[in-house]
């Protein structure tokens, strides 16, 4: 690892001079403050730093952060940040992005970033609703959604964006919480520190079009039992008191599963585990009362960087046959003179 | 041991003909190796010093039931003794493998001309395939044409006897045999292609022996005289002095844009989805890596541009490139490049729409939707590539634009010239003009993201350059870069965008006028129509009308001075492939002029006799009114 660096930046120095324009209450508000905080606090060279985004509530946020940043069109940013990572691969580039955006009208290239393993982070702000476009649900809602465009209820299966990510091949899966900031910051720091593609479902609050959705589990008072936060290596324990725990059975109806134990009988969290088999049962776990809400790191491994292997490429094709000259290359194949 | 050179070949009693030129039409199935046959006999009529030009035309599907009439794969070519445009609009020659290749082509053939057909595929289930009721040998159908019957599988049978390969493989170098049958009709050396043979299979010396054996049976059938009543000779053209070689359109384009990136100082980074037939510019450049060249095949067409500007923005040269289909899926992506103003080449090899129309035949029909297709005012140059031969040329001038106007740039070509070949006078390296990039890299006191420079350009400023940190994106900006929905900014801005695409027009030339300065018709053409259109005004120059020619390769913004060159003519007419969309750009563009429109849009490029017969009926119509 490199020295750590002195931080010689505020997060003020990561504020840009335009008036933020989310809702008074917006989630966005705190996913902003830390992310600022993180740069600072991580030394990170602005100039080096680079958002890109969708469009969408949340693909503003480049315009609030004083570092280089792309607003592009809906969907598109994970396309366009692959041409700028090859372009530039010592580039740390951050993609910012929503439900709607990442899942709906860009789902494909969300699909193809993670498979490729591009080195970025990507943020989703997952609120479960769409809000630019004023209060439409979205492909994470849950079934029975009812809102303008949806009056009897919505009827589509929501994804889950975090097993959409471990289907996808993500080498990095995280879950926080924007009213959590000490957790945020540490997930920050765990993506940030991953070479890959960094996925982070960020649950963020639209206190607008679908206020306070998650607050049965990330309530101050019911946070403890209704969520679990998984730490690397340690036993999968939850609860006020510390007391409940989680593990996985083989066998039966369920096939593989993960069910409710005592604290005593917890397995250990392995998110550099080779299958992401364990990661998918507890990523689905949101929509079940019974089970914990998880937070922290899914899914950690290594894997090839597309930009590293695109480039390498050309480098070892000069490496061996040295580098092209245009003259050569127009005068090439079977020429005559006249 | 037969002497395989056509010069020493003995001649008999017949002479050698002499012919100015000759259109051939190989026609098979699509997996009877036709397109390997009519490049293997371009490639040694170029390297032969022949002036040519050649019309691949080929199905969609990459192998269509066998025997069908859709199955039918043709590859024309024109070889000439003299300077030649087009590749000819009815072949003097058409070699049939089969009743499907026959029946789709006979039509096309010059009367009296020859066709050469494989008695072999003529059995009664061939001709079911081909949905033939009767023997098209034997009812009629060939009447007034001179009929050579080969019995080509039977002939390459017996070539290829003491062949280790199997039956099915040796009836694969049927298309060699009829290769060397036409060498000896035509008098072509046999060298180049056995010697391509040898590279073409270099670890497989059985099909090495098969093919030259089987080339070289074709050639001794010729030779003595069982078929044939005689020889042919095309002589050498009488090129412009140069060096040449001989090169396709979507070849000579990728090396373009390699050299447009290298002229600006720029890593050209391509990001494309294969699509039919701009997919070999993507094959070509991902070849190219040992010259810097970056390719990235992206998961579809959206995705494709929106790389490539990601490239751009990241101070690379990015690139893309689709046919039709794809235009319309970027066309959202388009209007970002135009409002971060950042530069970007987009290569749209046009073919038969709409929808996905006919993806292998030729039409110029993307052209109003090149310069208006896209959400609010959105403008951008548009070039268009005329032949193979100048691909490199306007390539280059596609990045030259958008390197110095901070613009995307359309470059339209279509799959005429995409799969189209011909002898390239290559440049001398050193005439070509660099346009280095200057991007900015501090900040002086007036800096704004969107402030402008002579041109009406943006100053371009890498991510990764400290001080200038800014964001730029689709909604409307100031200046500053900041968003903007301030009234007389967003009309300032529009203002702008079109006032710098318009700025374009005074870096490129007004376009050279053929023929008399004044007169009564002027034939205005754009895009892969000049070849037809040059030898059609020649031909009614010759037989003396009062025309002449002027062909647009800048379509958006127009060039300066057409107007003033449009008043000396009476009319002009307008032949395009599509319908009447460059007679409606000049219409609006240059009204008071009378424009004729003369369109077709089969899938096929015009045929010189149509444009002859258009030009003269539309001076004849004005006579006598």
């Amino acid at each position: 690892m490199t020295d750590i660096a002195t931080p010689t930046r505020t997060k003020k120095d990561f504020a840009s001079d335009q008036e933020v324009r989310w809702c008074p209450g917006c989630g966005d508000y705190a996913i902003l403050n830390a992310l600022q905080k993180y740069m600072a606090d991580s030394g990170a060279d602005p100039a080096n730093t680079v958002f890109v985004s969708g469009i969408g509530c949340s693909s503003r946020f480049p315009y609030y952060m004083n570092t280089y940043g792309f607003h592009t069109i809906h969907g598109r940013a994970p396309a366009v940040a692959t041409g700028l990572k090859v372009a530039n691969p010592d580039l740390d580039v951050w993609i910012v992005t929503g439900d709607g955006d990442a899942l709906s009208i860009g789902g494909n290239h969300l699909a193809h970033i993670l498979r490729r393993n591009l080195d970025v982070n990507i943020l989703l702000f997952n609120n479960e609703i769409y809000g630019l476009t004023k209060g439409q649900y979205s492909p994470t809602s849950p079934v029975g959604t009812r809102k303008k465009s949806t009056p009897m209820g919505s009827v589509d299966r929501p994804f889950e964006p975090a097993q959409f990510a471990l289907g996808s091949q993500a080498t990095f899966v995280a879950r926080t919480i924007d009213q959590d900031q000490k957790h945020m910051a540490k997930t920050l720091e765990a993506a940030a520190a991953h070479r890959g593609t960094s996925f982070i479902e960020i649950l963020q609050n639209c206190v607008i079009f679908n206020k306070d959705f998650y607050s049965e589990t990330v309530d101050r008072k019911v946070r403890p039992d209704r969520t679990i936060d998984l730490a690397p290596g340690e036993p999968l324990v939850y609860g006020a008191d510390r007391s409940k725990g989680l593990r996985f059975t083989l066998g039966g109806d369920t096939g593989f599963a993960v069910e409710r134990c005592s604290a005593d009988d917890a397995a250990a969290w392995q998110p550099q585990a080779t299958s992401p088999a364990a990661a998918f049962l507890l990523a689905g776990m949101r929509d079940d009362p019974e089970m914990p809400v998880p937070i922290g790191v899914f899914r950690d491994v290594a894997a090839p960087i597309y930009e590293t292997g695109v480039r390498a490429q050309v480098d070892d094709a000069i490496a061996t046959k040295g580098a092209g000259d245009l003259k050569d290359l127009v005068y090439s194949g079977e020429i005559w003179t006249v | 041991m037969t002497s395989t050179t056509a010069h020493d070949a003995p001649r008999g009693e017949l002479p050698l003909q002499q012919l100015d030129r000759v259109v051939i039409r190989f026609a098979g199935d699509s997996g009877d190796g036709m397109q390997i046959t009519g490049n293997q006999f371009t490639r040694t009529s170029a390297l032969f010093g022949n002036d040519l030009a050649t019309l691949p035309d080929f199905p969609a599907e990459i192998r269509a039931p066998a025997g069908t009439r859709p199955g039918v794969s043709g590859f024309q070519l024109q070889f000439s003794s003299a300077d030649i445009h087009t590749p000819g609009d009815a072949p003097d020659v058409l070699v049939a493998m089969n009743p499907a290749a026959l029946m789709v082509n006979i039509g096309s053939l010059k009367r009296g001309g020859v066709v050469v057909v494989n008695t072999d595929a003529f059995k009664e289930t061939d001709l079911k395939k081909a949905k033939c009721d009767s023997n098209p040998l034997q009812d009629g159908t060939l009447d007034g044409y001179r009929v050579i019957e080969v019995d080509i599988n039977t002939r390459v049978a017996e070539a290829l006897a003491d062949s280790p390969l199997s039956n099915r493989d040796k009836q694969r170098c049927k298309n060699f045999y009829t290769l060397g049958l036409m060498y000896w009709v035509y008098s072509r050396p046999l060298e180049p292609t056995l010697e391509w043979l040898e590279a073409k299979f270099k670890n497989k010396p059985e099909l090495v022996e098969a093919n030259q054996t089987a080339l070289r049976a074709g050639y001794n059938a010729g030779d003595i005289r069982e078929l044939f009543q005689g020889q042919y000779e095309v002589p050498k053209a009488t090129l412009e002095p140069g060096t040449y070689r001989n090169v396709m359109g979507n070849q000579a384009l990728a090396m373009g844009l390699v050299a447009g990136a290298k002229l600006a100082g720029l890593e050209p980074i391509y990001c494309s989805y294969p699509i039919t037939p701009a997919s070999s510019i993507l094959e070509s450049l991902a070849a190219l890596k040992t010259f810097g060249v970056v390719t990235i095949q992206s998961e579809d067409e959206i995705a494709a541009i929106c790389s490539a500007i990601g490239a751009s923005f990241g101070g690379a040269l990015g690139m893309t490139g689709t046919s039709g289909p794809g235009m319309a899926l970027k066309g959202e992506a388009m209007g970002l490049a135009i409002s971060t103003e950042l530069p970007l080449v987009i290569v749209d090899v046009q073919r038969a729409g709409p929808s996905t129309g006919m993806p292998t035949k030729v039409e110029q029909s993307d052209l109003l939707s090149s310069i208006f297709g896209r959400n609010g005012d959105a403008p951008m140059p548009v070039v268009a590539i005329s032949k193979p031969s100048d691909a490199f040329h306007f390539a280059i001038e596609a990045c030259r634009i958008a390197v110095q106007y901070m613009t995307p740039v359309i470059l339209l070509s279509d799959n005429f010239i995409a799969n189209g070949a011909e002898p390239w006078k290559l440049p001398d390296m050193d005439d070509l003009k660099p346009f280095p990039v200057q991007f900015t890299t501090e900040r002086t006191e007036d800096f704004e993201p969107f402030g402008r420079d002579e041109n009406l350009a943006r100053p371009w400023v890498k991510p990764g350059t400290p001080g200038l940190e800014s964001r730029i994106g689709g909604l409307e900006k100031a200046p500053t870069s900041n968003i903007s929905y301030d009234p007389d900014n967003h009309q300032a801005m529009t203002d702008l965008r079109h006032a710098k695409v318009r700025k374009v027009a005074d870096s490129i030339p007004t376009p050279e006028l053929h023929g008399p300065d004044a007169g009564e018709l002027l034939v205005v053409g754009w895009g892969s129509t000049v070849g037809i259109l040059t030898q059609a005004v020649e031909t009614a120059q010759r037989r003396g009308a009062s025309v002449s020619r002027l062909h647009l390769t800048h379509v958006w913004p127009l060039p300066h001075g057409l107007d003033e060159i449009f008043s000396r003519f009476d009319r002009v007419l307008v032949p395009e492939m599509n319908v009447a969309q460059m007679a409606y750009l000049l219409r609006a563009e240059l009204p008071g002029h009378e424009i004729v429109p003369f369109n077709k849009v089969t899938g096929q490029p015009f045929l010189v006799a149509e444009i002859v017969d258009e030009i003269e009926r539309v001076l004849a119509a004005h006579k006598t009114s």
